[in-house]
This record gives structure tokens, sequence and C-alpha cells, in this order.
């Protein structure tokens, strides 16, 4: 039983690991404008590299 | 405001201006034709008709030499693939001249426009309102391909806005300015970009405090598993303790981060002896974090920290669910906002209006804002003010006339000697008033919020409660007394009832929302429940401004009679009510604004233009005497039918029937609000329409107000114990829409200016106001009952709770579900409500 000792710190790690990324999502910006990167996607690099 | 550089070019341009114009105020983004582009018809850069224009570069087709020039500096640049992504995604250029951005290198400007600079790196964002496609945000993030200086440039497409890095030596932001006009992306800067603390800032507070309280709220319920499932052997083993202390751990920044605005508003409201709903919350947030602690501590149980994080996080839920933001609306704007940054000298020099001196003398050109009061020195002055005083004609100035900040002048570059500086201009000075100060806006503001008035009583009773049920069990067992007290305090808190508004609200503000009436909060619904008075604005409120007849769609109340008229004549009529501001010329040049939409451009030869001034207008095109106006005028016999004649040649042709100019249905809101309510109308403009609206508002009819007057009679009104609804649209209702309880702006084109104010209605759903009013009511008819089902959830809750036996368990499966009743409960009758009401469909305009 003594592994659930080790799984339970993993588990909370892990959940702190994502909290961390929440809060790097918000600070970076990328909860401010969620509609032009559905349009960015699109882009397509290959052509412009064609031209190059 | 938009850079019209119309009057520097040969008056036939003026037709396809105004088509332009039309077309960016719809914000339409060009018709693609599957058409062979070797034939086309229309242009390759923006897709418009080219008509019998024919530019041709590379087999392509432009309509004018503007389309062509981007086209010339796309391929330079090796940017085709813009069109590549949306066809004919260009912005038509024909007709506009190229703003002036000169004003950008004086460095005053330039620091008040930088976000951000280091070194020679320097951050600054544009509002580009001809945003409108793909290939828009292609070519604009692109754009470091066109200097060497520009570093990075970000869209965000729904705000119009671009965000640039660039290499101040390298380039300037003038260059910059100028580099997105030549590309058809004129930046839009006005006074108001300049003041940085009136910029938005994106409070991310509450996301961080909703991601902690999820992962509180999550990992505490993981942890309490084994409570939950009585699993013994586990508990036996040691885990108990474990959990218990991370739970503790977890629950820490639970209460003391995510929870810290209700703690602290709660403190804040003990202070000013007064009791609002976050008071009973936070002593149900300390009780459970409080009980908890000791129980873990002692051993005694695992607590109740699993109902506690879930508690804040479904509290925190309903904070973020009613922050609804409309991109593209403001609810704070001042005058600012609808100034312009620079002024032009006489010597030719720009300067930034701030730094205009009494003395400086000014050249306002055509459509251009006059920034500061002043005197005429050079010119023939036509005056708009209809935005600033509500006066729906031009009005005449001559060679030393005084002239007031914040008209528009109309027709010819007129100088003017600066009187006062900007901020102490006749408009300008409203902003002074005490009501636009943080005080002021305090103050004023006296209804009480049915959240606060409940939880006023909700702390009084739940109090009670839970001293009765400690003294009862104190006489018994003083474990069981505790025990019973803090319960009671747990189960009682009032998370239904402060969720019941946020998602009940913030869910109307979102229908009503997709129907053109956008709130600014959910307070806003409640202040509207309490309105004794109504105050409406007449020029732009009830009646429509001059330009915007067209934009009604199937606008009946204007319509021609008469013999068909060719191309050129309807050109011709269409040149010359342009160069009128009659306010008939405008509903006539909206009339065929829409007729005229070939882009043809007739070599007109136009003569003689002669204004008569109230009877009509004459013109010569190809030797035709165009003649519209009067019966008089055109010596004809009036009828009623006819407002305006059309006469080519001797000939009368036909002529216009204009019924009225008020706003459809306007008769069925001022009948809905008369029978609750006094009305009352405040017009800036002169006696003109007594008689066409004294039947309407009786003997409560005022004109010739001054902003200041407006302003000072919702002050009376309020004095007299009246809740003040005010209607208005322009910069002189701006005091009074402040200073009444609810104040609701009617706009035109949402993207345009609009006032500071609690409400925007757009005016193409005026004539639903009766069935937002309706709604609204029903909805705070819903939060009653929500409250109604609370209380029956906290009956059962409390009976466990006075008996001393409210189990964590119970509380964790009691407590969510009544939250998640309350949400489910509001959200989907709201919806259900508004269905009712005519109000499900989004697609508003077809009702």
């Amino acid at each position: 039983m003594k592994i659930i000792f080790l799984l339970i710190l993993v588990s909370l790690l892990i959940a702190i690991g994502f909290l961390a990324a929440f809060f790097w999502a918000v600070k970076s910006g990328q909860y401010e404008d969620d509609y032009t990167p559905s349009i960015r996607i699109l882009f397509d690099d290959k052509n412009e590299k064609k031209r190059d | 405001m938009r850079y019209d550089e119309s009057h520097l070019l040969p008056h036939w341009t003026h037709l396809n201006l105004l088509k332009n114009k039309c077309d960016s105020m719809n914000n339409i983004a060009p018709i693609k034709e599957n058409s062979e582009q070797s034939i086309s018809s229309t242009c390759y850069h923006c897709g418009e008709d080219c008509g019998n224009v024919n530019v041709m570069l590379h087999d392509k087709r432009f309509c004018c030499q503007g389309c062509k020039m981007v086209y010339e500096i796309l391929n330079e640049n090796d940017l085709c693939q813009y069109y590549d992504i949306d066809e004919q995604a260009g912005v038509s250029l024909k007709g506009k001249k190229q703003a002036q951005f000169a004003w950008l290198d004086d460095e005053l400007i330039q620091s008040q426009l930088v976000d951000y600079q280091e070194d020679t790196t320097t951050k600054t964002t544009f509002y580009l309102p001809s945003i409108h496609c793909a290939s828009c945000v292609w070519l604009l993030e692109n754009l470091f391909k066109f200097n060497e200086g520009i570093l990075d440039s970000k869209i965000n497409f729904v705000k119009k806005e671009i965000y640039l890095t660039f290499d101040n030596s390298k380039v300037s932001m003038r260059q910059l300015a100028e580099l997105l006009v030549s590309i058809g992306y004129t930046p839009e800067i006005n006074l108001g970009d300049l003041d940085k603390s009136q910029r938005k800032k994106v409070d991310k507070k509450l996301i961080y405090q909703l991601g902690v309280a999820g992962f509180g709220f999550g990992n505490v319920m993981l942890l309490s598993f084994p409570e939950y499932l009585g699993l013994d052997e586990i508990n036996a083993a040691g885990f108990q303790r474990l959990f218990g202390w991370l739970n503790i751990l977890i629950a820490l920044p639970v209460v003391f981060f995510s929870g810290k605005d209700y703690l602290k508003s709660a403190w804040l409201s003990l202070q000013q002896r007064n009791l609002n709903i976050d008071v009973p919350i936070s002593i149900g947030i300390l009780t459970l974090f409080g009980r908890s602690v000791f129980e873990i501590l002692s051993g005694a149980g695992a607590g109740y920290l699993d109902s506690l994080a879930g508690l804040v996080f479904f509290l925190l839920i309903g904070k973020w669910f009613q922050q609804i933001t409309f991109n593209h609306l403001s609810f704070e704007r001042d005058y600012k906002s609808y100034f312009p940054v620079a002024a032009l000298l006489k010597n030719g020099e720009t300067t930034p209006i701030q730094n205009l001196k009494r003395g400086d003398i000014i050249i306002v050109k055509n459509k251009e804002l006059i920034p500061a009061d002043g005197i005429l020195m050079q010119g023939n002055g036509s005056i708009d003010y209809s935005f600033v005083t509500g006066e729906s004609d031009a009005v005449d100035k001559e060679k030393g006339d005084q002239i007031f900040a914040g008209g528009k002048q109309l027709g010819e570059a007129v100088e003017i000697q600066i009187t006062k500086t900007v901020s102490q201009s006749y408009l300008t000075q409203l902003w002074n008033d005490a009501v636009f100060s943080k005080e002021g806006l305090n103050q004023h503001n006296q209804t009480q919020f049915l959240a606060d008035k409940v939880g006023k009583y909700f702390t009084y009773v739940i109090l009670t409660i839970a001293f009765l049920t400690l003294f009862y069990w104190m006489t018994i067992d003083v474990g069981i007394a505790v025990n019973a007290f803090t319960s009671v305090l747990i189960i009682a808190c009032p998370c239904a009832v402060a969720l019941s508004i946020p998602f009940t609200f913030g869910n109307a503000i979102r229908i009503l929302g997709k129907h053109g009436f956008y709130l600014k909060n959910t307070k806003v619904i409640e202040q509207f429940q309490q309105v004794t008075a109504v105050i409406f604005d007449k020029t732009g409120t009830l009646t429509l401004t001059k330009n915007n007849s067209s934009q009604e769609k199937n606008d009946d109340t204007i319509t021609y009679q008469g013999d068909e008229l060719t191309e050129a004549e309807k050109q011709g009529v269409l040149w010359m009510v342009s160069q009128s501001s009659h306010p008939l010329s405008q509903r006539i040049l909206g009339l065929l604004k829409d007729e005229v939409r070939s882009n043809k451009e007739l070599h007109l030869s136009l003569d003689d233009f002669l204004e008569t001034e109230g009877k009509g207008l004459q013109v010569t095109v190809n030797q035709q005497v165009i003649k519209i106006g009067s019966a008089e005028f055109t010596q004809n016999k009036a009828n009623d039918l006819a407002n305006v004649f059309l006469q080519i040649d001797g000939t009368t042709k036909g002529f216009f029937t204009i019924k009225n100019k008020y706003r459809q249905g306007f008769e069925t809101i001022l009948n809905f609000y008369k029978n609750k309510n006094t009305i009352h109308l405040l017009s800036g403009d002169n006696e003109k329409t007594r008689k066409e609206l004294e039947p309407h508002f009786g003997k409560n009819l005022h004109y010739f107000q001054s902003p200041k007057d407006k302003l000072n009679f919702t002050k009376k009104l309020q004095s007299q114990d009246e809740r003040v609804l005010m209607f208005g649209d322009g910069l002189n209702d701006a005091g009074a829409l402040q200073q009444s309880d609810v104040g609701v702006v009617i706009a035109e084109d949402t993207n345009n200016f609009t006032p500071a104010c609690d409400a925007i209605l757009d005016a193409k759903s005026f004539f639903q106001l009766p069935r937002f009013a309706e709604y609204m009511k029903g909805c705070l008819r819903l939060v009653y009952m929500a409250y109604g089902l609370a209380f029956i959830y906290n009956i059962i809750g409390l009976s466990y709770a006075i008996q001393g036996e409210l189990s964590p368990l119970i509380a964790a499966i009691l407590m969510p579900a009544s939250s998640i009743t309350i949400v489910l409960f509001g959200v989907f009758s709201g919806t259900f409500l508004a269905w009712k009401l005519g109000l499900g469909d989004k697609n508003h305009q077809s009702d």
C-alpha cells in the first residue's frame, strides 16, 4: 500500500504542472484572442516557400 | 473618426465615394464572383465592378489606379498570396486620398501611442477598421516583408487591431501608418487613444482565481474519495491523516487567493455597517475552513474542504459568466474618442490639439471636426451640430461668427481662430462637471440591488437560527452545540442565491446582445426595473439622423413617383443632393445611393450649382437644368403627397414623398413607457416638431436644451425622487446619460462613437424595446423563483444541521446540487422565456 504515497505525490505534481501550464497560457495572452488563430492556421506556408 | 478627404477630389468622384463609404459602413466583404479571371468585369483587388474603366496590369483588371497600386506594391514584395486566401480581398481605394499622418512625427503624440519601449524596439497598437477577411490577417501579419524595421505584427481580428513591434531607428511610426494607408488599411487614431488611463486593461486575476479554485476542487474531491466510499482499509493505513493534511494545503490558496475578493468585500461592507451578500458567503467560507481544519487536526473527521473548494469554484464561475465583454463596444467613452489627435495650422504645420492655444489659426476642411471653440476667419461655414447639440439642420456661419467645438464643417475649408483651449470649450466643459468624476459616479446611483437586500435579511435570519440552535444544544451537550452551530452556518451559505443573478442575468445579457441590445453589466437589468421617469432625446434618438435613412432596410418613408430617370439624370440628382446639407436632400441622397449602384463614372459636366436656402437646388448637368425643391421653387401645385419636386429642363418629372423621419415603432415605445412612467422629451433643436409630438408628450416637451440643461433636468427629476431612464445618442446627451440611473445610447453603427452609458441599443432593434423591457422584467421574476428553489434546499440542509447531523457527505452532495440546480434553472428558464417572447431566434432582423 505504500506505493499509494508515491502515486499521490505524482498525481499532485502533475496537477500542479497543469495549473502552472494554465497560468502560463493566460499570462502569455492565449485567451485574449480566440478568433484570429482560427484564421491563421489556414495560411499555407508551402506556397510561400516556393516563391522565395 | 474617419479621415475623409473627399473635398480634395473632383466632384464626380463623390458618387463613388458615397458608395464606398456605404459598403465600408455595412462592412460587407467584397462579393465573390465566380467569373473567369481573364474577362472579369470586377476589380482583381477589391472586387468592385470596374464599369468601363480599363486599368490593366499583368492581365488583371482593376477598378482604379489606387487598387492597381496596391497590387503593384504587393507584387513587388512577393505578397500576392493575399489574393489566394480570399479572392478580391482588397479594400477599394477608389476616390480615397491618403490620410495625412505628418503629426505622428510629433514626439509627444508618439510617446503617448507607444505601448512599450526598450532601446529602439517599440510596440504600438493601431485600430484598422477595414480589416474584414482572412487575407487581411495574412497580409498584415506579413508586414515585415515591406520594411526590415518591422519586427513583428499580430492581428486581433475581432477587435480589428494590429499589434506592431518595430525598430524605431529604422522605421518611424509615421512611416508605419503611411505604409498601412498605402495598402488600404488606414489606421484610425483619435484623441482618446492618447489617454492611456482610458485603455481597457484586461483583468486576468479572476481567471487565475478560477484556475486555482478548479484545481483545488478537483484534487480535494479526489483525496476525499476514501471518505465518501467509507474505505476503512485505506483510512486505517494512516492515509486519512495524510489526505487531511494535503487537503488543508490545497484549500489554503482556494480560500485566501481565490476567495479573497469575497472576504474583502464582506469586510468592507461590515466596516460601513452594511450587510451585503458577501457577508453570509464569507461567514460560510470561513466557518467551513475553520471547522474542517479543526476536525482534521484533531482527528475528529475529514472536514468539508471539498464543499468549500466547490463553493468557491462555483461562485467564481458565476462571476466570470456575468462578465461579458462586447469587443466592439465601449461603455466608457468621452469626447476624446470623438475628437481628432491633431489639427492643421494655417502655416501648414500640424499640432496635437491639446497644444492649441488662444489665437492659433487652424484650417478645417470638409467633414472635419472643429476641435476647439473659435471665430470663423475665412470661408463660409456650414456646420453640422446634430451630434453635439441635437440641432438637426446645419448652421450657416459667416466670417466673424463664433463657432463651437464638436461640430463638423460641411463644404469648403475654413480658417478658424481658436478662442478657447480644447478642454475649456463649450462642449468639452461638460466633462468637467462633477458627475463625471469618480465620486460623482458613486453618489448619484441609489439603486438598491437585490442581492444586497437579500444578503442583509439572509444574514440576520441565518445568525438567528444558528444562535438558537447553539443555545438549545448548549443545555444538552457543548460538543453537539458547536457542531450544529457551525453546520447551520455552513449549509446556509447563500451560494445558490449568489449564483442565481450571475447566471440568469449573464445569460440574459448574452441573449439581448444577440438582438442588438448591449448592456454594460448585470446590474443594469435591475436598474431598469426601478425606473420611474423616462427622458428621450429627439434628434438621432426618436428621429433618424440625416444620413442613415438608407441604412434602414426597405425604408418606406421616402418614395419617388414619376417618370423613370436616366442614369445620367440620377447621378446628377445624386450629386446635387450630396452637396446640400438640408435634411430633405440627405434623405433623397439616402434613397438614390441605393439605386445608383453601378460604378459607371459618367463624366458629367456639372455647372451652375445653386442652393436657394429652404427652397431647393438647381444644377446644370450635360446642358440639362435639373431643379429639385418645393412646389413653389419648381412652379408646381402643392399636394399632400409631394414634399420635393424634381424638374428637368422645365418639365416636372416626378416628386419625392417623405412621410416621417421617426424611427420605426417609436409610438409603440412611447405608449409603452407612458403607461407606467412619466415621459419627457429634451431636445437641443428648435420647436418645429412641438405639434407633432404634443399628443405623445403633452407638456413635457423641452426644446433648446443645451447639454448642460439636459444634465440639470435629469438632476432635478432625481431630486424629486424619480429614477431616470435616459435615451440619447450624441455628445450633447453625455451629461444626462451619465447622471441618469440608466443611460441608453441608440447607435446606428455600433462601431462608431457612443458616449459613456449603461447600455447601447442598435438602432435596428429600437422597435423591440418593449420586448426587451418585458424580458428583463421576466428575468428578475426568474431570480425570485430561483431564490425559492434555494430556500427549499436550505430547509432540507438546515433540518440536518440543527440536529447536529450534517455529515461531510450530505454537505458534499447538497451544496453542489443546489448550486447546479440554480445554474441550470437560471440559464434554461431564461432562454425559454426569451424564446417565448420572440427573442429566441438569433436573426433579429427578420421580425
